[in-house]
């Protein structure tokens, strides 16, 4: 592992995006334009936008960063630039971590855009601490990232990544509580939501919106961190320096 | 690095891709400080040979021994150039930010990037988007890539296809420039022209060497006047 090579491929992939002013713009753009939505999907209705709300400032960011990564790993792949790396002195986390810091990085400006808009200007009301929802947005971003890298892996074309998202992420946002109560939901579905990683950033971010700053918390800040780490982990197995 | 050993040694190499047996048992010497051309007809194994030799290929059997390491060593990844048949570049990114990086992550400095951006004669697209450069700068941009770090070992695939006769001749001569400085170098071809301007010639059919040796000896040993007639010649008698 080298530093310099990790924010080098940091840079590089930034710079890629930076390039790519449609996309930046989209990502930038659409979260506080669907937070406006729904502000007036709920119009008159203060208190379920209050409680919606603040986990979707954190929620946008997994879908975004779980797309993009999941088709700039593909493209690495399917362009050749991933076999040129591997045969490269560029070891495996060098480029997961590159890719995270720079996600990282666009998910703090995403997070702080959306969050600024929707506390700042529709009015949205949180006991707790903002900057807490959006260090906890920023970590659902790095999560989003780490799974679309892993599950990169599995597709062969970007039609079928872009499928994966109706796949594995709007399961997990249904099952996640935001929109029914997990307590509420079959058993089966209970304890399906209990393994999967949305759940725990829902609850954290729904905890700290509500200022329940306890040890329930930390459990979720914990249970994701142990998520990301997996995910990166699962995400480096897949990468092959050599292949048939 | 003594001189007489071979910088790729292979002995035996078996490999299998997509369920077909690619290369079913070839052992090869290259010589180091020379240009040695693989030629080939397509589907011949020359792509695969050289994926075992650069070690990104799944081998069955065999040995393949590069710079007095096995191929893929950890050590080998400082000082093995490698081009890919398709150019892999960053589609999105500049001629410059494309070596930049490569050259970050091959710890070369920004010196080594402007030198092979004149190498492949891209001065004057140094800015360029990649995406929007023709195909043969494109292969052009992925050859500069490989000369970052003052590689010990070249290994090009096709990397001359679609070129400009006038290119192609500079490109070839500073093929022999790397090689006169010491860079040992193994490029793919199905040109004959070109492999007229090897030092080394490897002639692969069918996953099978055919012959080796200059190209002199080659068309001495058949009685030919051209490569071709030779090549022609030696893979009949085969």
């Amino acid at each position: 592992m080298s530093l310099r090579i990790t924010l080098a491929t940091a840079a590089r992939v930034l710079r890629q995006l930076r390039r790519d002013h449609r996309t930046l713009a989209l990502v930038l753009l659409v979260p506080p334009l669907l937070m406006t939505l729904f502000k007036y999907v709920f119009y008159g209705q203060e208190a379920t936008f209050d409680r919606v709300g603040p986990p979707l400032v954190g929620i946008f960011p997994f879908v975004t960063m779980f797309l993009v990564t999941s088709i700039a790993m593909l493209r690495e792949r399917t362009t050749g630039t991933l076999e040129r790396l591997m045969s490269m002195p560029l070891a495996k986390l060098d480029l997961l971590l590159g890719y995270g810091l720079a996600f990282a990085a666009i998910a703090v400006v995403q997070a702080a855009l959306t969050a600024t808009i929707a506390f700042g200007f529709l009015g949205l009301d949180a006991a707790g601490p903002v900057w807490l929802i959006v260090v906890f947005a920023v970590g659902n971003a790095v999560l989003g990232m780490a799974l679309g890298l892993f599950l990169s892996a599995f597709a062969q074309t970007e039609f079928q990544a872009v499928q994966f998202m109706p796949a594995f992420v709007i399961p997990q946002i249904l099952l996640a509580g935001l929109l029914v109560p997990r307590e509420k939901m079959a058993r089966a579905l209970e304890l399906v939501s209990d393994v999967l990683p949305m759940t725990y950033a829902y609850d954290a971010l729904a905890r700290a919106a509500a200022d329940d700053l306890g040890r329930r918390l930390a459990l979720d800040a914990a249970v994701i961190a142990g998520f990301i780490v997996l995910a990166l982990v699962l995400g480096a197995t897949t990468l092959r320096r050599r292949t048939a | 690095m003594l001189n007489f050993e071979p910088s790729i040694r292979i002995r035996d190499l078996r490999v299998r891709r997509g369920g077909r047996l690619v290369l079913p048992g070839i052992s090869l010497d290259v010589r180091p400080g020379v240009v040695t051309g693989l030629l080939g007809p397509s589907g011949s194994g020359k792509t695969t040979l050289i994926r075992s030799i650069v070690g990104v290929q799944i081998v069955e059997s065999g040995e393949v021994t590069v710079l007095g390491a096995p191929a893929g060593s950890a050590e080998l990844r400082h000082v093995v150039g490698y081009v890919t048949q398709a150019p892999s570049v960053y589609g999105d990114l500049t001629v410059r930010e494309n070596l930049h990086y490569f050259a970050r992550v091959l710890d070369a400095d920004t010196a080594s990037v402007d030198e092979a951006i004149r190498t492949v004669a891209l001065g004057g697209h140094a800015d360029q988007v990649v995406g929007t450069l023709s195909g043969g700068e494109l292969s052009r941009v992925s050859l500069a890539t490989a000369l970052l770090g003052e590689p010990q070992l070249l290994v090009l695939d096709e990397p001359t296809v679609g070129l400009d006769p006038l290119l192609r001749r500079d490109l070839w001569n500073t093929f022999h420039e790397l090689a006169a400085a010491g860079t040992t170098l193994l490029v793919s071809t199905h040109v004959m022209d070109e492999a007229e301007r090897t030092d080394d010639l490897v002639l692969l059919r069918d996953g099978r060497i055919v012959a080796t040796g200059s190209p002199d000896q080659l068309r001495d040993r058949t009685h030919a006047d051209d490569l071709e007639d030779a090549f022609l010649a030696l893979a009949e008698a085969s």
